[in-house]
């Protein structure tokens, strides 16, 4: 096969796996509260400037201060849920919609204003000087570690997620809840607390996704727009409320958006048009999406 | 059957002078009842007389207006719905309300989530698969392939699993064909014979009268009479509203 397609399939797996934990978050939220965070971008951007923050002023990678962001985000998420999801939890869809959209405007112009519009990047991270920044796999394949570790560290939390979810008890009253939560209540599961703790775990999912991402990718305010918008289309793609749909579709996009333009001979500007087909020809075969229940 | 219960002792729930009512539109008027332990009580009235407002007025789903709710001597009204769960009240509520996309096993482990119940739950769980064969073989299935009697059971055992001081039954016969709720009525019958507290609320009015200990006739949102269930259904009220139903 020919060496570019190898490595475009490699690259868009790679990054379709960060895409699914991006979306793995979003997905949960709204199969536990049939609420869509418009603001899952903004939770990215701010997770990649809480990494390029913590290298700035105390040189800490972007790998190790992974946790930090993670612990930082999960508190970003339950805070949102107290002060802002929990107001408008039986209001208007329209409210709904307004109240996180209004949340990522928000959270955007307030990144501009503190620490201007400009693209920064994280100068020679860890993983950029492992091996030289990349492996070779074979005669003009390449596979960059940074890419590398960030798809595998999303591929662990991925896994722990669905552990969590469909191994333990919390994960089964998470379940509980999604399905019905005032019977859940009557279990002696309390459905704030769940709350809570969904809009933690995917804040801390989306904060994984945006650390690894530091070590790679150029930090700007509206850097979480794209994502956010792809995390959608992949959320619709997989089924809503579906982790595993997540995933699958996650990789397909990421696979479409390298190596669609590839085969098809398009310019790779392209690639978010031949996402947006793909979104639409399943749809439509397929409103609920691949492993959806709505 | 067990020894009558000690009618001097103090009640293990007390209702006084309940009113709750619905965005503004009282339901329920004033209600005052008691459930003394080992009793089976049955409230049984017209359809929109109130009857499941109160068992949802005691678990907390709906907030009363005024008036108390005491498991004990502990005061019940404002707690949410999840704190009195886990003090011993379990609520199968009207319609079953199983979790349809999760198994039977998950079902049942659902109904020990309160921490009270965790250290037992092993043991419970062999208790219920016990009374309801047909959930044991039945373990994996998702629960929304259940067959609505099957359903009943699973909705009955995830409320024993909580090892409930109090055991709150909303319609569990509606909508099953006689047969099936012939077994259901059973499964109270052995409940109550192993000393179990029940309050049940039921269409089925003949026959709740004959198998509970008292029962408290509802008309809208308010006891109009009360007695031994026997005794009750010589009564030309409960006739007269049992004919009406």
């Amino acid at each position: 096969m020919d060496a570019t397609i190898v490595q475009a399939v490699l690259s868009g797996a790679l990054i379709g796996m960060i895409y699914a934990l991006i979306a793995a978050g979003l997905s949960l939220i709204f199969g536990l509260m049939e609420i869509v965070n418009f603001a899952h971008g903004e939770f990215l951007m701010l997770a990649m400037f809480s990494s390029f923050w913590m290298w700035e002023l105390w040189r800490l990678d972007p790998l190790a201060s992974l946790p930090i962001t993670a612990a930082l985000m999960f508190g970003v998420g339950v805070l949102t849920n107290r002060l802002l999801v929990m107001r408008v939890l039986n209001a208007p869809a329209l409210a709904q919609i307004f109240a996180t959209f209004g949340l990522g405007l928000f959270l955007r112009a307030s990144a501009q204003y503190l620490w201007t519009a400009d693209f920064r990047a994280i100068q020679d991270p860890f993983l950029s000087r492992v091996a030289g920044g990349r492996i070779a796999l074979g005669r003009d394949v390449f596979i960059g570690v940074p890419q590398l570790v960030a798809a595998v560290i999303a591929a662990v939390a991925f896994a722990l997620l669905g552990l969590l979810i469909r191994r333990t008890r919390l994960g089964l009253a998470l379940q509980a809840v999604a399905e019905d939560r005032s019977t859940a209540a009557l279990m002696g599961i309390p459905a704030g607390r769940m709350f809570d703790l969904g809009w933690g775990i995917a804040a801390a999912c989306v904060g994984i996704a945006g650390a690894v991402l530091a070590s790679f990718y150029y930090i700007y305010p509206s850097v979480g727009v794209t994502f956010a918008l792809l995390a959608y289309i992949i959320v619709a793609l997989g089924g809503f409320g579906s982790i595993t749909g997540a995933l699958i579709a996650g990789i397909m996009v990421g696979l479409v958006e390298i190596v669609a333009p590839l085969l098809l001979g398009i310019p790779p500007a392209y690639k978010y048009a031949l996402v947006f087909t793909l979104y639409l020809l399943v749809v439509l075969v397929r409103p609920q999406g691949l492993f959806g229940r709505y | 059957m067990q020894a009558r219960p000690d009618r001097a002792s103090t009640p293990l729930l007390a209702v006084e002078d309940l009113h709750v009512s619905y965005g503004g539109v009282p339901a329920l008027y004033g209600l005052s009842f008691e459930v003394h332990a080992g009793e089976v009580v049955a409230l049984v009235g017209a359809n929109g007389a109130g009857k499941s407002t109160t068992l949802r007025a005691i678990s907390g789903l709906i907030p009363p207006d005024s008036g108390s709710i005491r498991l004990d001597d502990r005061q019940l009204n404002r707690m949410p719905p999840h704190a009195i769960a886990a003090l011993g009240i379990a609520h199968v509520p009207e319609g079953r309300r199983i979790f349809s996309r999760l198994s039977v096993l998950q079902n049942l482990l659902l109904g020990s989530y309160a921490r009270t119940a965790r250290s037992t739950e092993q043991q419970t769980l062999e208790e219920v698969l016990t009374l309801f064969p047909r959930l044991r073989e039945r373990l994996h299935q998702p629960a929304g392939t259940l067959s609505g009697g099957e359903q009943q059971m699973l909705a009955i055992g995830r409320g024993l699993m909580l090892r409930p001081r109090l055991l709150m039954l909303d319609e569990p016969s509606l909508g099953l064909a006689p047969l099936i709720v012939e077994g259901i009525f059973d499964v109270v019958r052995t409940l109550s014979a192993s000393g179990m507290t029940i309050l049940l609320i039921e269409q089925n009015v003949q026959e709740t009268l004959m198998l509970a200990h008292r029962a408290y006739v509802l008309q809208v949102g308010q006891i109009v009479a009360t007695g031994a269930g026997v005794d009750l259904l010589q009564s030309d009220l409960v006739r007269r509203a049992y004919l009406g139903l």
